[in-house]
């Protein structure tokens, strides 16, 4: 191998600029997707100063959308906390992938850099260190990158989204479900998934009905993961 | 148990949600600088993120209006071909909001 360990966990200030540029472009589509997500956000009754600020601090697109299902006069904790730990439980899949790359790194940038670990950046370092490139460049700053244009969308959102009259009519009261919708469809797809998630459409269904309200998430989620965990993908 | 959307109640939700999604964050890393993550663990984790959504999106089609279904069978026919989420979510917000015209 031309790269020593060394030089693949390198992080100076250089390579996270580099990685934020290189992540920049994707950062567009980010910028559609808070705007999204602060239409969504204010039709569902948060203030703006809410909406932004969650934006900021969980950076996590798919369970900020699916806890404004959650949403009302009053939110339920106990399904808002499995919802956002399911929704973001892929993290920790990337954090064990990462593992290796970070090892070496003091605790305190280890756990700094895995502050804005998200889909895109991961895979593109991943993708840098499978070809024998630094990838923490690309991880810390573009992470930073995805991060500025989730916030930034979010802003917009917000801002166009309290000038509309009448958001039902336009359909913007589904801009949440069509998103995660195509979050599921753009996931992995085969006989094995298809069942997992009629499993966990049924559980959650019978939950919402004969269940307390709100437990159809929990019950959903679980149905399916425990599923997944009994009928295993076939190993490579 | 839940939290009043009123007043600092939001602030208390939005912090519940970052701890959470921090704990996501460093938990892969920090499990495994103890154990690996084992395969079964593994397929739960990733079986259980797509139910999670799936568990959320089956009630809004069940009780939601005919506009509400056009939109997300717009939504998945348009992802299944393009494979592109924006222009999925644009295609099915378009179909409801058409039909609502109506």
């Amino acid at each position: 191998m031309a790269n020593t360990d060394a030089e693949l966990e390198r992080l100076t200030r250089r390579d996270v600029w580099d990685g934020f540029k290189q992540l920049t472009p994707i950062s567009l589509f980010v910028v559609a997707f808070g705007l999204a997500f602060g239409l969504a956000a204010t039709q569902t009754g948060l203030t703006d100063h809410s909406s932004l600020l969650m934006s900021a601090l969980v950076f996590a697109g798919a369970s900020q959308f699916a806890s404004l299902e959650l949403w009302g006069m009053h939110v339920p904790v106990v399904p808002l906390v499995v919802t956002v730990f399911a929704v973001n439980a892929r993290h920790l899949l990337m954090g064990a992938t990462l593992y290796p790359y970070l090892r070496h790194l003091p605790p305190a940038k280890r756990y700094a850099v895995m502050f804005v670990v998200s889909d895109a950046n991961w895979a593109m370092s991943m993708q840098a260190f499978n070809l024998g490139k630094p990838g923490l460049g690309i991880l810390f700053g573009g992470g930073l990158a995805l991060w500025t244009f989730w916030v930034l969308g979010t802003w917009l959102g917000i801002y166009f989204g309290s000038a509309i009259q009448d958001p039902v009519s336009l359909g913007l009261d589904m801009v949440m479900g069509c998103f995660l919708l195509a979050m599921v469809v753009g996931g992995k797809k085969n006989l094995r998934m298809v069942v997992i998630w009629i499993v966990a459409g049924c559980a959650s269904m019978l939950a919402y009905w004969y269940l307390p309200a709100n437990s159809h998430v929990v019950v959903g989620a679980l149905a399916g993961g425990l599923l997944g965990a009994l009928w295993m993908e076939k190993s490579k | 148990m839940t939290v009043e959307t009123a007043g600092s109640g939001t602030l208390v939700i939005i912090l519940i949600m970052a701890v959470v999604t921090l704990v996501t964050r460093w938990g892969g890393v920090f499990a495994m600088s103890f154990v690996p993550i084992s395969r079964r663990t593994e397929q739960f984790i990733s079986a259980m993120s797509g139910s999670v959504l799936v568990a959320l999106l089956t009630p809004m089609a069940v009780n939601g209006d005919n506009g509400a279904r056009l939109a997300l069978l717009v939504t998945a026919m348009t992802m299944l071909l393009l494979k592109k989420p924006l222009p999925a979510i644009a295609a099915g917000i378009v179909a409801v909001a058409l039909f609502r015209q109506l």
